[in-house]
């Protein structure tokens, strides 16, 4: 069937196929995505109809924006914020930039949790989120992790002894956390001579996934991505400069008490020590 | 214009990937296509089907796999390291390897539907001539099938410059290794550069606009030769 996609080109008879096979490729993706929807608004569903809250209100959801470095705290906020509170929130991942664009063009986000203070700044300045609500929520800390064990043994010697083909860091043109990276380098007088061996991820995620596949031998990455396993270097604070996240309530949840609430949520010891776990600092 | 030095090199680095790639796909896919066009053999299905995945799959699917296979544990990652070529990720030819498999359908599926529109009578006459199968092949098949060549290669072609998400996944974003056109229209998009992406942009817009009228305008003068020959 789908050989037809081209050959469609070929002959016009067969031009509107084309459109046919697209819509039933969108349907068919539709089809398969339908139980996994179902299973998350179920899942979504449970804590609430614990607590006997009438669900089919608006207001009773919220969309929060999260850059990509931040998904496992997230995750854990998530589940804390709605077992103790009748709300459920909606989180997308993506890198700042991406959600900061998504942002200016009309995405119904309420709360973004940039990683960085850039784009909160931006977007106050753009009348997209207001001045008041804005806080530090997390400060990053940066690792040199490798997927091999003792390959970095807790110092920078990898680095100087030149024993790797490629080293992962987040596009430093855009991402905090390769801005991070090219100070840590600079801070060790090997920018130069490292950059003929740079790879570069377009986000902390991605700069993780080469690292850990192992087509970079060694990466830097955020604290709260590392797994158990290779081995890594804690890179001295004063290396670098501080990766200080904000969050901002967008002019979407102003008005929406579940953004509010979270927001709130965030500013919480409990959050508070959540966030910490994955090793990033609090205020 | 205003386009910068970097924009320039994604350019010209994105001409000599799609240039390659269009010119290693008609190699290798010219006898697939022929031989899927004539076979009656029970692999005719799946190698039509191996053929077309790339049209299905999404491209994070196709980059994921070929990042792990290529790496040091995977099996070509093997290979490339034992061959004294190192790994292939993050190098231009791996974005070659990538890029051959992502537009393989685009470049067999418009021989094979060329080749099979010629139909068996101007082979089955070469035949009684004497004609050698590769006196066959330069003589009938690719005078004949000429359209469906030239669609391929343009299609080949555009469909690699069009090409972003295996890029994004192997590619490491190395200037003029790894950084093609869309991956810098991305990069512009990330750190807010709007500008630089909308020029970007609207090239990669007058291109595409222009190969594909290019491929049907082609088609419309090349159908009645194709058609008519051969049924």
């Amino acid at each position: 069937m789908f050989s037809n996609i081209l050959s469609s080109l070929e002959s016009p008879k067969m031009k509107f196929n084309a459109v046919l096979i697209v819509k039933i490729n969108v349907f068919s993706m539709l089809f398969f995505l339908y139980p996994l929807d179902l299973s998350n608004a179920f899942a979504e569903i449970q804590p609430a109809s614990a607590n006997s809250y009438p669900l089919t209100r608006e207001s009773q959801h919220a969309n929060i924006a999260v850059a990509s470095n931040f998904i496992k705290p997230m995750q854990q906020l998530k589940a804390l914020f709605e077992a103790n509170t009748p709300h459920t929130i909606r989180v997308s991942y993506s890198s700042s930039g991406k959600l900061f664009a998504q942002i200016i063009n009309g995405a119904p986000f309420d709360i973004f949790l940039s990683a960085d203070q850039v784009k909160p700044d931006a977007l106050i300045k753009r009348g997209k989120a207001s001045a008041h609500a804005r806080f530090t929520y997390a400060q990053g800390t940066l690792i040199l992790w490798s997927s091999k064990t003792s390959l970095v043994n807790n110092s920078p010697d990898v680095l100087y002894d030149n024993k790797f083909r490629k080293v992962a860091l987040a596009n430093p043109k855009f991402a905090p956390y390769g801005q991070a990276a090219v100070d840590v380098l600079n801070h060790l007088v090997l920018l130069e001579k490292t950059k003929p061996k740079w790879v570069m991820g377009e986000s902390i995620s991605q700069t993780y996934q080469f690292v850990a596949t192992g087509n970079a031998d060694i990466g830097f990455i955020s604290f709260s991505q590392k797994p158990a396993h290779g081995s890594y270097w804690l890179i001295p604070e004063d290396f670098y400069k501080p990766i200080k996240q904000d969050a901002v309530l967008l002019k979407n949840g102003e008005k929406n008490t579940v953004a509010l609430a979270f927001f709130q949520f965030l500013k919480s010891n409990e959050a508070k020590n959540i966030i910490q776990l994955h090793h990033y600092n609090v205020d | 214009m205003g386009l910068t030095d970097s924009d320039i090199n994604a350019i010209w680095l994105t001409i000599k990937l799609a240039f390659t790639v269009t010119i290693i796909l008609l190699i290798i896919g010219t006898p697939i296509a022929i031989w899927l066009a004539k076979t009656k053999s029970w692999l005719r299905g799946p190698i039509n089907a191996i053929v077309a995945l790339p049209l299905v799959l999404p491209p994070t699917v196709l980059g994921f796999y070929l990042l792990i296979a290529m790496g040091p544990n995977g099996p070509i990652g093997q290979l490339t390291e034992q061959l004294g070529v190192g790994l292939l990720p993050f190098t231009f030819w791996g974005l070659v390897i990538g890029s051959l498999f992502y537009s393989l359908p685009f470049v067999v599926q418009p021989i094979q539907n060329a080749v099979e529109a010629i139909g068996q009578k101007p082979l089955e006459a070469a035949a009684t001539l004497h004609s050698q199968p590769m006196d066959t092949f330069f003589h009938v098949i690719v005078p004949l099938a000429k359209p469906g060549f030239i669609s391929a290669a343009i299609l080949g072609f555009a469909h690699t410059v069009g090409e972003f998400g295996i890029v994004l996944m192997i590619g490491g974003n190395i200037p003029m290794e790894t950084k093609v056109v869309s991956i810098q229209i991305y990069d512009q998009v990330e750190a807010l550069e709007y500008a630089g992406a909308h020029r970007l942009s609207a090239i990669m817009l007058g291109f595409s606009f222009i190969a594909l009228l290019l491929l049907y305008s082609f088609q419309k003068r090349g159908l009645a030769t194709k058609f008519r020959i051969g049924r």
